[in-house]
């Protein structure tokens, strides 16, 4: 009793007072102006770009007379934390799909099932992978957004350089695959003058984890398998190809030189050799340097077959938003093909009047991206693109989500903190992953207590 | 009539006891009971005791954060001071109108954000393109991968933080100025060497501010975070990437509550240092009566 008191008193003034020593608290609290409207609050959203606005702009009049005010800047715990803590919690979250478990654990987040039900949300039109991602227990906490698939990235004119011919680039042959990151690697004056080859270390274990037959944790995201041998390996693997480039130091500190998303990006420089990275790139190499000559391959698995990890946003109902039922029909339109539809054709408008190339939106709707790459996406200007695209579409339909569970960062934190530790030099990849395993393992095991 | 004088400076003085109690002894109250309990904001609040305490000292992270911590304040203050002190001294010598430029131009750095000074530390330190190396390189030295190479972490933070000593400077020029002369021209005409005149005039007579500075330079080191944070943790981008080298204790402790939502044990994380803190003010306070002079005295 006393504790109880406690939190609802103490606790909310120490996490308010934390939180707004820590950057302020966000929007957040329903309103409704005693006109009998109300305007929905949100947290993790904003209106940035013809994709976000045209959608929002659809959803707020399917609840007309009622609207929806957008928030700024992702998704941010503390801002949750200090709205929740305070009574004032929003009518909508948007996060990123694997972080719906720890909310989902703890009850702070509806499952969507009664939304689903009345609403008769068709859940038919979402890919399996991103419904996965969002489902805990069996039970639904988010309805998916986009589906950021993972392929292979090459420069055509770094493998020209090595006389390499990108069309044989395979992740699926280790061996080949680390002589070919030695040949493509540049190195002058002692300097790292090109990155033959990206892992994608630390945050791509997951994916070369997946090509060497394993997950890191089981399908119930309730058993850690960060110490799998196959994990490991991948790891030494990974690794060990950094290490031939002339290792970690050298090699982050160059990366993070490279002009990302810019004119001059590690393509249009010709930085860097290949690389795994999610599909939205291309949209930003299309838009920064629509002449870059590139291939884009599936990413492989040792045995030979296309591996495509994937993640994405949602949107999530918090427990005790003011207005659940507006809510629901909220993001149902914003999740819908037809909302998608309008937003791509906006996007494609957009990118024509600036004379760029639109090389889609993938979503986690397929209906959805069944009509856009039909009948927005068009082909034309550089022929690399067009090619890309249809490897991406190709690739998504072999793409697989990691479960979700309900200890998420600690869970993420575990497994790349062992891999920086890797990269550090500080310990082997059999020793760090056996120490994550056991991290992980724990966090799982407290979050999943009494469930 | 004594009273009433009471009642009214009770009165004045309200608005500040107010504050204290709600936002600084209020939080700490809550802070201590909740570092006994497991606690997520979300859920139902668990009274363990003193298990938080007991996990804290079992944490790997916690020696590692806290020996992070200390290092850089070990680095920090004692730089910071002496590059200060060197400043203040070349200020005092400045004529008045150049005094007044500089002194605006090395205080210029400190109304800075951290956010900018993190963000700053990595475009400057960067090891191939950073202009830190490429100014060695001018003199033939090959810099270190100041942002990535573990052992290279702290000492670039620590370089990067003389960038922000204009407050410490401006205290001492207040005190230099207030150095009589008198007693530089004594010992002047005693055949006092201008190392003797510092060491055994300047220094003393400077030695309330400089134990001033050392008592808040140190908190505040204990105490960093931003510019860490945004450097090494600020998006989800860095904290893929997070180094254990760059792990000091007050970003450990942000983690633990915002991260991984385990705020019973960040409020014990948050006692363990004031403790620290406490502590080590104390050492100095109980020092400085052997080193400090005041004119009262």
């Amino acid at each position: 009793m006393f504790l109880r008191s406690m939190r609802t008193a103490v606790g909310t003034t120490l996490v308010v007072v934390l939180a707004a020593g820590c950057g302020g608290v966000g929007s957040s609290g329903s309103k409704s102006g005693g006109t009998g409207q109300a305007t929905l609050t949100m947290m993790g959203f904003g209106t940035g770009d013809e994709i976000a606005k045209t959608r929002f702009d659809a959803a707020n009049a399917a609840i007309t007379p009622n609207r929806a005010q957008a928030s700024e800047g992702s998704f941010n715990a503390q801002q949750f934390l200090s709205a929740v803590a305070s009574n004032t919690p929003p009518d909508l979250v948007y996060m990123e799909r694997r972080l719906l478990g720890t909310y989902a654990a703890k009850n702070a987040i509806r499952p969507l099932a009664d939304c689903v039900g009345r609403e008769k949300i068709d859940m038919g039109q979402f890919r399996p992978a991103a419904v996965a991602e969002a489902t805990l227990n069996g039970k639904l906490y988010g309805l998916p957004e986009f589906y950021n698939n993972r392929v292979l990235m090459i420069n055509d004119a770094a493998f020209a350089d090595t006389g390499l011919d990108p069309a044989t680039f395979t992740t699926s042959d280790w061996g080949r695959l680390s002589a070919a990151a030695t040949r493509l690697t540049s190195i002058s004056d002692g300097k790292l003058r090109r990155i033959g080859f990206d892992p994608k270390l630390p945050e791509f274990l997951p994916l070369w984890a997946r090509a060497n037959g394993a997950a890191l944790v089981s399908d119930d995201g309730r058993t850690a398998r960060l110490n799998d041998p196959r994990v490991v390996r991948a790891l030494e693997f990974t690794v060990g190809l950094i290490k031939a480039q002339g290792g970690w130091a050298s090699f982050k500190s160059f990366r993070d030189s490279f002009d990302f998303f810019g004119a001059k990006n590690q393509f249009a420089s010709n930085q860097l050799g290949a690389f795994p990275m999610e599909d939205f790139y291309l949209n930003v190499l299309a838009e920064n340097s629509p002449k870059v000559k590139l291939t884009v391959a599936p990413f492989r698995g040792v045995d030979g077959r296309p591996v495509d990890w994937i993640t994405g946003n949602a949107w999530a109902i918090p427990a005790k938003s003011p207005h659940p039922d507006l809510a629901c029909k909220w993001i149902k339109t914003m999740t819908d093909s037809g909302t998608w539809v309008a937003a791509a054709k906006a996007r494609a408008a957009a990118r024509k009047s600036e004379g760029k190339p639109f090389a889609g939106v993938f979503t986690g709707n397929s209906r959805a991206d069944e009509v856009i790459f039909k009948d927005v996406v068009r082909a034309g200007g550089n022929p690399a693109f067009d090619a890309a695209v249809r490897t991406v579409l190709q690739t998504q339909e072999a793409g697989v989500a990691e479960p979700l569970t309900a200890a998420g960062e600690e869970f993420k934190a575990a497994w790349q903190d062992a891999v920086n530790r890797v990269l550090d030099g500080k310990q082997q990849p059999a020793q760090a992953l056996a120490q994550a395993q056991q991290q992980a393992q724990k966090a799982l095991d407290e979050a999943n207590r009494g469930s | 009539m004594r009273r009433r004088e009471a009642l009214a400076a009770y009165g004045f003085l309200s608005p500040w006891i107010i504050g204290f109690l709600v936002f600084m002894a209020g939080p700490m109250v809550a802070s201590l009971v909740l570092s006994l309990t497991d606690y997520d904001v979300l859920t139902s609040t668990e009274f363990v005791g003193a298990d938080n305490y007991r996990e804290l000292f079992a944490d790997d992270r916690v020696r590692r954060s806290l020996a992070n911590t200390l290092i850089y304040t070990v680095l920090h203050v004692p730089l910071t001071m002496a590059v200060a002190l060197g400043l203040a001294m070349l200020l005092a010598r400045a004529g008045r109108r150049s005094a007044g430029f500089f002194r605006t131009i090395f205080y210029l750095p400190t109304v800075t954000p951290k956010v900018a000074v993190g963000v700053l530390f990595l475009l400057l330190f960067n090891g191939q393109v950073g202009l830190t190396n490429e100014t060695l390189a001018r003199v033939g030295i090959d810099g270190p991968d100041w942002t990535v190479d573990g052992p290279w972490i702290k000492p670039g933070l620590v370089l990067m933080s003389a960038w922000s000593l204009g407050s410490t400077v401006i205290i001492y020029l207040a005190a230099l100025q207030n150095v009589p002369r008198d007693l530089h021209e004594a010992a002047e005409m005693d055949g006092a060497s201008p190392w003797a005149r510092f060491r055994a005039v300047t220094v003393p007579m400077i030695s309330g501010a400089l134990f001033f500075t050392l008592i808040i330079n140190t908190i505040s080191s204990l105490q960093t975070f931003d510019e860490v944070y945004t450097a090494f943790y600020g998006s989800a981008n860095q904290q893929t990437y997070g180094n254990d080298a760059a792990l000091f204790y007050v970003v450990y402790l942000f983690q633990q509550a915002f991260q991984f939502l385990h705020m019973g044990y960040a409020s014990a994380l948050a006692w363990l240092l004031f403790l620290i803190i406490v502590a080590i003010t104390l050492v100095q306070v109980r020092l400085s009566r052997r080193f400090v002079y005041y004119e009262s005295e």
